[in-house]
Parts: C-alpha cells; sequence; structure tokens
C-alpha cells in the first residue's frame, strides 16, 4: 500500500507541476534534441523556452533552469576566434578594474577611495565628494576656479603637478588623475 | 613545340574540318591563356577542345581548391605541371562555430610533400580552414627556396614555433597573414627570426596573436623593410610602440593598430595624431582593441581615404562612431560592433554614400538579459542612406517583415545577405507572424544575390520562395528553420547555382536528403546535422550516388540509426583514407 502510494505520488508530482509546454511535450531546451518536434511544437519553441525558467525544481527533466541559448553548440554562428576576444573583453572590463583613487580631505583623520569610473561628469564626482566628506564646494568657472567656497577640489596628475579639478575634458581628467585632496581655506583659495 | 606545328600543318592540308582548329600556335594560346585570371573561367576555358584544354593547363599559374578532399594532391600536380600559387579550403564552414570534431582532417601535410616533389619553385599558399602543424610550417619553410606569401585563415594545429620557423627559412617572404586561426602561442620571440639581413616583407598580419611580442625586433624588422603596406599589430602593441613603428612606415596602406587606450600625456597624444596625419594613403584601418574615445581624433586626418574601416573589436559608442565617420566619406566597407546601436547606424546613413559592405557583430551574443545591440531600425537607416549597399552580415535581436522588404527595396543590388536573428525560430516580433516575407522579398527583389543565410522563425514558404526566386544563389545557409522535408526540396529543385548548402537544426529528412541526388554531383558540398536524416538515407545516397563522398560524424552516445551529422561533397578521388574514427564514410 504504502508503496503504491508513493509510486502514485511520484506521477501526481509531475502531473501537478506547472509547466508552460504543451502537454506532453519535452520540455528540455536543449536543441541537441535530434527529433524535430511537429510544427506547432517548434512554433512555441521561443515561448516553451523562456517558460523552462519557471519550470519548478525538482522537475526531472532538468536540475535548474539552463539559459538556452548557451546550450546551443555554435550559436549565434561566431568564429571561435572572435567568441574569445569578446571572452577576454569581458574579463578585462570585469570587476576589480574599476578606478579607484584616494581622496585626502586636510584636517579629515583618514583618507577616502572613490571608483572614478562610476561618474560620468564633473557635476556627478563633485556632488558625490560633496556627500562623502558633508561640504559644499561649489561652481566652477573657468576663471575663478570654485571660488565662492572654503573648499577646492584638486588632483595630482601623471606627471606629478597639482592641478585644479575642472580645467580638461572630463575623459582625460579620468585618464590622469592619480589621487585628489580636497583643498580648504586660504590655501585653496590661494590657487585662483 | 616543332612537331606540333608539323602535325598542325599536315592537318589542315588533309580536310574542312582541320581548318575549324585553332591556327595558332601553342605558344600564343598559352600566352593568351596565362593573362586569364579568374579560376571560373580558366575551367570554362579548359572545356573548349583538347589543344585548350592542354594550353590552360600548362599556362596556369594558381589553382585554386575549394575543398580539399574533393581532389588529390597528386591529381592537381599531373594536370597542372607549372603552379606556383594555391589557394587550399578545408573543413566545413560550420567548423569555425565549433560543430565539426577536432581531429576531423583537412591536413596540409601530405598537399606539401607533393609540392615539394612536383613544385619547387612554390611562390604562394593561402589556407582557410586546414590543419597545419608546426612540423609542416617547417617542412614549408625549408622546402620552397622561392617561397614569397604565406596566408592561413581560421586554420589550426600549429603555434608560434611554426611562425619562427617561417620566419628564420622564408629568405624571399614578402607576405606573412595570420588570420582568426587558433594558434598555440607561446610568446612574441618568433619575430626575432627575421634575420637583420631580411627586408622583403610587405605584408604582416598577426593582429590574431594574443601573448606580448618581442617590441624591439618588431621595430627594427619595420624600419628595414621599407616596402611594408600592410602592418596589423596584436592587441599588445600599445598606442605609444605604434607611434614608433609609423614614423617609419607612413606608406602603409593597410594598418591594424593595436590596443588603442594607453594613457597618453598631451604631448604624447600630439606625436600619434601628427605621426598618423601623414599615413595619407592608408585605406584599410583595423584593430583598434580597446579603443577609448578620447583617442579616436588622432585617427581623423588619417581617414580621408579610408575605403575599409575595420572597428569590430573596439566597442564604440554611437557618438563615438558618428564622430569618426564624419571624417571617412569614401568609405566602402564598414566592420562595427552593436555597441554602435541604432544610433551609430543612423550616422553610417548619413555619413556613408558610397557603403557597399557593412558587417554589425554582436558584442554579447549569449546575454540574454540586456537588450542592447540593433534592431531593425539601424538596418532601415543604413539602407535609407547606402543604395549601393551588397555585402550584409547583420546579427540582431529583433527584426520585422516589413523592415526587410524595405530594406531591400531601398538596396535592391544585394549579392550577399545575411541576416542572425539571435534567438533561435523568433517571429516577427510586431506581428509574430513567420519571418517568410522577409525573405521571399530578398529573394524576389534581389536578382543578382549570391549568398543567403537566414535566421527567426521560418516555414517551407521561405524555401519555396528562394526556389523560385533565388536564381543565382550559390550559397545558402539554413538554422532551426523550416516545416518539412518539402522546404529542402523546394530549395534543392529550384536554385540552379546552388554550390553549398547548410543546414542545422532543421525538420528535413531522408526525404528531402535524397531529393538532392543529381544536385549534388554539381555542388561543392552539402552540410546537415541535427536534422532528421537517417543512417538508411545515407546509405542509400552513397549507393545511388558513388562519385559523392558521403561521410557521417557520430556523436558519442546518440542513435546508432540517426546521422547526427552528415557532409555531403564531390570528389574525383573517392573516399578519404584519413578520417577520424568518428567519421564513418559510406
Amino acid at each position: 500500500m504504502e508503496t503504491r502510494v508513493n509510486y502514485k505520488n511520484e506521477l501526481n508530482l509531475m502531473a501537478t507541476e506547472l509547466r508552460l509546454g504543451l502537454p506532453g511535450s519535452d520540455d528540455k531546451p536543449s536543441i541537441r534534441n535530434n527529433k524535430r518536434n511537429s510544427p506547432d511544437i517548434s512554433e512555441d519553441y521561443s515561448s516553451s523556452k523562456s517558460s523552462s525558467s519557471i519550470t519548478m525544481p525538482g522537475d526531472d527533466d532538468q536540475d535548474s533552469p539552463p539559459p538556452a541559448k548557451e546550450q546551443v553548440v555554435g550559436w549565434p554562428p561566431i568564429r571561435s576566434y572572435r567568441r574569445n576576444c569578446i571572452q577576454n573583453t569581458k574579463k578585462n572590463k570585469g570587476e576589480g578594474t574599476g578606478m579607484y583613487v584616494k581622496v585626502s580631505m586636510d584636517g579629515a583623520p583618514y583618507l577616502r577611495k572613490i571608483d572614478l569610473r562610476v561618474y560620468k561628469s564633473y557635476p556627478q564626482l563633485l556632488k558625490a565628494l560633496e556627500t562623502m566628506f558633508k561640504l559644499t564646494i561649489g561652481e566652477y568657472s573657468e576663471r575663478e576656479g570654485y571660488n565662492g567656497s572654503d573648499y577646492a577640489p584638486t588632483y595630482e596628475d601623471k606627471d606629478g603637478d597639482w592641478m585644479l579639478v575642472g580645467d580638461v575634458p572630463w575623459e582625460m581628467f579620468v585618464c590622469c588623475c592619480k589621487r585628489l585632496r580636497i583643498m580648504k581655506g586660504s590655501e585653496a583659495r590661494g590657487i585662483v | 613545340m616543332g612537331s606540333s606545328e608539323l602535325k598542325r600543318s599536315k592537318d589542315s592540308v588533309s580536310s574542312d574540318e582541320s581548318a575549324r582548329r585553332s591556327s595558332f600556335p601553342d605558344e600564343v594560346l598559352e600566352r593568351v591563356l596565362s593573362l586569364l585570371k579568374p579560376h571560373r573561367d580558366r575551367s570554362s576555358v579548359s572545356l573548349v577542345c583538347k589543344d585548350w584544354y592542354n594550353a590552360e593547363r600548362w599556362s596556369r599559374t594558381h589553382v585554386f581548391i575549394g575543398n580539399c578532399y574533393s581532389v588529390s594532391p597528386e591529381i592537381v600536380a599531373r594536370r597542372f605541371p607549372r603552379i606556383r600559387s594555391v589557394t587550399l579550403k578545408g573543413k566545413p564552414r560550420f567548423s569555425d562555430f565549433n560543430l565539426v570534431p577536432e581531429n576531423w582532417g583537412a591536413d596540409i601535410h601530405s598537399w606539401l610533400v607533393v609540392f615539394a616533389a612536383k613544385y619547387p619553385f612554390l611562390e604562394e599558399l593561402r589556407l582557410k580552414r586546414m590543419a597545419i602543424s608546426d612540423e609542416s610550417l617547417e617542412f614549408l619553410a625549408i622546402s620552397f627556396p622561392n617561397f614569397k606569401a604565406l596566408s592561413l585563415l581560421s586554420c589550426d594545429g600549429f603555434s608560434t614555433n611554426g611562425l619562427a620557423a617561417i620566419a628564420t627559412h622564408c629568405k624571399n617572404l614578402t607576405e606573412l597573414d595570420i588570420q582568426e586561426n587558433g594558434v598555440y602561442d607561446k610568446g612574441g620571440s618568433w619575430l626575432s627570426c627575421f634575420p637583420e639581413s631580411f627586408t622583403s616583407l610587405e605584408v604582416l598580419n598577426f593582429a590574431n596573436l594574443t601573448s606580448d611580442i618581442n617590441f624591439d625586433a618588431l621595430e627594427k624588422l619595420v624600419g628595414r623593410c621599407k616596402s611594408m603596406r600592410v602592418l596589423k599589430l596584436n592587441r599588445s602593441v600599445s598606442l605609444e610602440q605604434l607611434q614608433r613603428l609609423l614614423v617609419n612606415a607612413p606608406r602603409l596602406a593597410e594598418l591594424g593598430t593595436g590596443s588603442f587606450s594607453q594613457e597618453l600625456t598631451i604631448r604624447e597624444y600630439e606625436e600619434l595624431e601628427s605621426t598618423l596625419s601623414n599615413c595619407k594613403i592608408m585605406h584599410t584601418l583595423s584593430g583598434l582593441w580597446d579603443a577609448k574615445g578620447i583617442y579616436l581624433p588622432t585617427l581623423y586626418p588619417a581617414c580621408s581615404n579610408l575605403t575599409f574601416l575595420n572597428l569590430s573589436y573596439a566597442a564604440l559608442q554611437s557618438v563615438e562612431l558618428a564622430k569618426l565617420l564624419a571624417h571617412c566619406p569614401r568609405l566602402k566597407r564598414l566592420w562595427v560592433l552593436d555597441t554602435v546601436e541604432d544610433k551609430g547606424l543612423e550616422a553610417v546613413g548619413l555619413n556613408c554614400p558610397l557603403l557597399e559592405e557593412l558587417r554589425v557583430f554582436p558584442a554579447d551574443p549569449f546575454d540574454d538579459e540586456i537588450v542592447h545591440g540593433v534592431t531593425e531600425a539601424g538596418f532601415l537607416a543604413v539602407s535609407f542612406g547606402c543604395p549601393r549597399l551588397h555585402y550584409v552580415l547583420y546579427f540582431c535581436r529583433q527584426m520585422t517583415n516589413a523592415a526587410v522588404a524595405t530594406i531591400v527595396q531601398n538596396c535592391p543590388d544585394f549579392t550577399h545577405f545575411r541576416l542572425c536573428i539571435m534567438n533561435p525560430g523568433q517571429p516577427d516580433y510586431l506581428t509574430n507572424e513567420p519571418m517568410d516575407e522577409a525573405f521571399g522579398a530578398v529573394v524576389k527583389t534581389c536578382t543578382k544575390l549570391q549568398r543567403l543565410s537566414v535566421s527567426g522563425l521560418l516555414t517551407d514558404l521561405t524555401f519555396e520562395y528562394i526556389g523560385r526566386y533565388a536564381k543565382n544563389l550559390e550559397t545558402l545557409s539554413v538554422a532551426f528553420a523550416g516545416r518539412s522535408d518539402w522546404g529542402m526540396q523546394c530549395v534543392l529543385g529550384g536554385c540552379p547555382k546552388l554550390r553549398k548548402l547548410e543546414i542545422r537544426d532543421c525538420p528535413f529528412g531522408n526525404a528531402a536528403l535524397l531529393s538532392g541526388l543529381e544536385k549534388y554531383e554539381s555542388m561543392r558540398s552539402l552540410w546537415m546535422s541535427a536534422c532528421n536524416v537517417t543512417m538508411n538515407g545515407c546509405r542509400l545516397l552513397a549507393r545511388e550516388m558513388p562519385r559523392l563522398n558521403v561521410e557521417v560524424m557520430k556523436e558519442d552516445g546518440s542513435d546508432d540509426t540517426q546521422a547526427y551529422k552528415v557532409y555531403v561533397y564531390r570528389s574525383i578521388a573517392g573516399p578519404r583514407r584519413d578520417a577520424p574514427p568518428s567519421v564513418l564514410t559510406l
């Protein structure tokens, strides 16, 4: 009696399983299956493929919802060489290659670090600095720098010189900036 | 020559018929024919009569073999005694996408052995999808004292040691072109193997290699090869190094930069800009790995004569591309990554009225989540601005029938139309209908179409259209398409010029396979994988058509009655003897 119940339970599990493919259709997203399905099913192919990620765990057919595309050998048709280049580029661009620079502020007990790549423009960077150090830096002007504020953001460039933030185009700044320093008070005003 | 002239004069005296024979001597005929270059014309010429066949074979210096197994090296050497240049293609094209087993064949060595004996003065060898080992490269380097040009595209089996052998021994080398191969890169010391006295190199392309190269050796090499016109560097060469190389090679016609993203000082930037502005005759530019937008302006002055721009390794944004293209008015061929998006392609349409070829590659082909890349809008924009467009390779995530119909109306001269909607079996995203009408429009409108790759959700109707209208079609690639045997039968019954048919994951079975019995002998090859063809079907084909080689590649663990991968090709060399155990010749 017990064994029969267990067997039945197993069957029931499958019968009550939520699947979005056609009844009786194999939900296999892998296209290496030789037997091509009937037209109806191949039409549903794209929808059943996305549904495979909705199937309940514990499904006998698949242990984890596989991203169907990656199971298809040789698709999309891109030469292995190019495929490897793409993967290498992704590795190089991945986590850990941010542009972290130290930020010091006069009078602060310790330094901070920010990732310059996160920002797309000077206003964004300055806002972040203002928030981080709880101060106001004010507006940049070519003629007067950050006049009207007690603070001036500066950076050390590749040649070792201390420059005022904002003079060069943003992308060039990101490449040249080695560290930031927020100058305060008379020293700051002295720069202008 | 004397005796044949005598024979001819005797004959012309004897009968009327002989008056119709060519009345000029063989030498003249050979001389005339030696000016004929295209190999198809030469084949036609050789069929005219026996005299012409002989004159042609004696005057031919370049032989093109589209399938290395269709003929044996001995047969080639017997027919063409004076060859100095050989082009050979090996594996089926789907080997580029890992569908062909590793040890399948197409090894060059047996050819080299025959060539060493029969063509000791061989000068050029161009290989595509062949297997070539370091030993073979070394053998090549020492067997042919006049060797000038080696080009390897999509080949594998060799390492940089083989390149070192070429550099060491080929004293007259003018061309070393290594493209998109599976090279085992053991480091850049091979460049130092070119002797100090070596100055003849005109073409050097090692963009394929990944490791650091010996820059000192490269700089010296470029410095002493004054005739260098093509230089394609690999990613390890920095911007600063590029600038140093270019100072010595301002007359480059084709340049492949290395990595375009080093941090430069203002002075270095200006130097680079100035050096590049001297490269006025440059017509082809590629490389530009990791290109940073701020350095692209250094290229602007060098782009005025550019006809081919290959940005397929530079993930540019639309604005960066637009700014660059504004300086490339003469552009005819453009390859980009889909990071430029539709906006970038709009810029193409606006700036490149002379464009003939466009290839858009996917930057993230395996990432479903992020929706980016190009759509039908980008393709449309290009078609409106570039009426001369005749070659397209387009990877996208969505397309509509209406868009394709408009595109081919704008550009009716397509000869190569390769559209890849990356999600298999995807319908028109607006109407949800199959993409049949799109490809129907292509074949109806583009009467010059030679090559077609289809994708998206397709019924047999697509293939009815192809069979009915694509009268000049030579190459057809099909994947995840069709409903029944009828589809393939339409193509085999319809396209009179079909030479290559490659099919994967389609519901075509034995009836379809066998409907092309007579057709396959006029074709180069047929590939079918993951279809419904059985071993019995293949055996029947092999039995009926003895001049075809029918090869089945077995998959481990698959059903023995199914023919999982089938490769059929015509051959005068008979079944090949170097097939690995996983490949059955029927």
